[in-house]
């Protein structure tokens, strides 16, 4: 599903923050992308959204070369990757509902099918109760679960999710994990960065450790793949 | 449509397939975004109320300077007949020429009437009316010539014709020269195409900064919301999608703005009208201050909301695309 062939990425100013990466993630797979602060994690995942792109090599997903993007098919693209923030992104001035449905309406969905995706993403992440709330009123995990119900509320074949239980005290981050989870076993491929490495341990998930912009080998990988 | 996986329909398209339902759902879009917008004006409204005010007062000075201009013509066409036509004979010649002079005259088809004004009458009259009553009395000879007042006919009093009569009453070989008494329209005519031309230097000028102010007021509103528009890339807007609630605005504070300058335009007639019959009352003429007509209101609005919309999309073009989520 997403293919990386020997992707570098030289910011202007001769930082390199990957070099050479090469990894596949299968279709309807899980996996973790860790590693220090600086490790390159955050590059990684903005060269799957195209929010940054490769100083060498190719991104691949669905086999289709994201090189080969132009500037106006990139919405397209994010359309199809459903993206989580460790703060959130949540528009302030909007509720609850507006929020989620932003995907929606910004594909041209009509009312009637948005509030009804609407409410079935909300009752997904236990929030169908704050429909009409605005995003400050809520507690941190609440702001995550809403930012999670926009990331999955047009159904995309991908999920990444970065530092999503950055701000999460562990109770709250499992709940979290779990809601990953079961996205996954419903055939969503799902990448989550995070530098909780005790959240892992406990999850017998494929790993990809990033160490000053290379690709350390995985431990896990010759039982997943 | 799905760029990534061709068989993943957009959420959007899977359910109407039909051409018109899609150009339907645009449409209606584009509208909600339109009536959204609105809102938003609505719930800053300081702000937006300080733009079309702008906006209002700058094109209400050039409709203002427009209907002086509207309402001078409309005063002078009044005066646009030639009178009278007056023709100043030789001076020397011989009574009796003079008065075979008059009788050919009244025989000119253009002419409906003929008056004989003769020197000695005039100078008599002059004595009269000026006051220097016994002071001309030393004149050794009358300085003043016979003059013949001639009045056109209606066919021939419109300014073209009556100037071509003009000159064919001049080619007498008795007459010195003739004198037409609209020459002082035609100054004024001239005066007013001269404001005229001002009206559209000025409008060209107010209208541009118009076009400036909303320019930079869309752009301060693109930078309040950069956060907004960032995430909205993030979850796959398009540029168009994102620009469509700005132009909007544009065009709502045009149509604002229009009505605007139309509330100023019709209170300062309404303060003037008073003023004016009054005037008019002085002057014995019956004059009606000409305002807006509707044609002329509708021009205004279009006028005001081609500019909105020409101001904002500057702003859009140039900013939205560089606001770009470079930050996680």
């Amino acid at each position: 599903m997403i293919n990386f062939q020997q992707v570098s990425k030289t910011y202007p100013g001769g930082h390199t923050a990957l070099e050479k990466v090469d990894f596949h993630l299968k279709t309807g797979e899980l996996a973790f992308l860790t590693g220090h602060s600086g490790a390159g994690k955050s590059t990684l995942l903005k060269l799957i959204s195209v929010m940054e792109r490769p100083s060498a090599g190719n991104v691949m997903i669905n086999g289709v070369d994201l090189n080969s993007i132009s500037k106006t098919q990139v919405p397209f693209v994010r359309r199809d990757i459903g993206m989580i923030f460790q703060n959130h992104r949540l528009l302030a001035r909007h509720n609850v509902f507006d929020n989620v449905a932003l995907p929606l309406v910004i594909e041209g969905m009509h009312r009637k099918n948005i509030t009804k995706r609407v409410h079935a993403a909300l009752d997904k992440v236990g929030l169908l109760n704050k429909v009409k709330c605005y995003p400050e009123t809520l507690s941190g995990g609440e702001q995550q679960r809403v930012g999670i119900a926009r990331a999955i509320v047009n159904s995309p074949p991908i999920l990444l999710a970065d530092e999503p239980t950055g701000n999460l005290d562990p109770e709250l981050s499992w709940e979290i994990l779990k809601l990953f989870e079961d996205f996954n076993r419903h055939g969503t491929t799902v990448l989550i960065a995070t530098h909780d490495l005790g959240l892992i341990a406990r999850m017998k998930y494929h790993n990809l450790t990033l160490n000053k912009g290379k690709l350390l080998l995985d431990p896990l990988k010759a039982d997943i793949s | 449509m799905s760029l990534l996986f061709k068989s993943r329909m957009s959420q959007a398209s899977n359910t109407d397939t039909s051409l018109v339902m899609t150009w339907y759902f645009i449409v209606l879009n584009i509208m909600r975004q339109g009536v959204h917008s609105l809102g938003e004006i609505w719930r800053t409204t300081t702000a937006s109320m300080m733009t079309v005010a702008v906006l209002g007062v700058s094109l209400t000075l050039p409709t203002t300077l427009y209907l002086v201009v509207k309402n001078v013509q409309q005063v002078s066409s009044g005066f646009e007949n030639a009178s009278e036509i007056s023709l100043f004979v030789k001076q020397g010649l011989p009574d009796k020429e003079t008065k075979s002079l008059v009788k050919r005259l009244k025989l000119y088809p253009e002419i409906s009437d003929v008056t004989y004004i003769s020197n000695e009458v005039a100078l008599e009259e002059f004595k009269q009316v000026s006051g220097f009553g016994q002071a001309l009395d030393y004149l050794d000879s009358n300085p003043l010539p016979s003059v013949i007042s001639v009045t056109p006919t209606k066919r021939h009093s419109k300014p073209e014709t009556a100037r071509k009569l003009l000159i064919k009453l001049e080619s007498e070989r008795e007459i010195d020269f003739g004198k037409l008494d609209i020459e002082w329209l035609e100054r004024l005519n001239a005066l007013l195409s001269l404001l005229r031309e001002s009206v559209i230097t000025i409008a060209f000028l107010l209208l541009t900064s118009v076009i400036l102010i909303i320019g930079n007021t869309i752009r301060l509103s693109i930078m309040d919301k950069k956060e907004e528009i960032q995430v909205m890339k993030l979850v796959g807007a398009t540029n168009q999608f994102i620009q469509t609630p700005f132009l909007w605005t544009g065009i709502w504070y045009g149509i604002i703005g229009g009505f605007f300058a139309y509330i100023c335009i019709e209170l300062m007639m309404w303060w003037l009208g008073s003023a004016i019959s009054e005037v008019a009352g002085v002057y014995q003429a019956e004059f009606l201050l000409q305002g807006l007509s509707f044609f002329e209101f509708t021009n205004l609005i279009v006028l005001a909301v081609l500019l909105g919309l020409f101001g904002s999309y500057l702003s859009v073009k140039r900013y939205i695309k560089t606001i770009e989520p470079d930050k996680i």
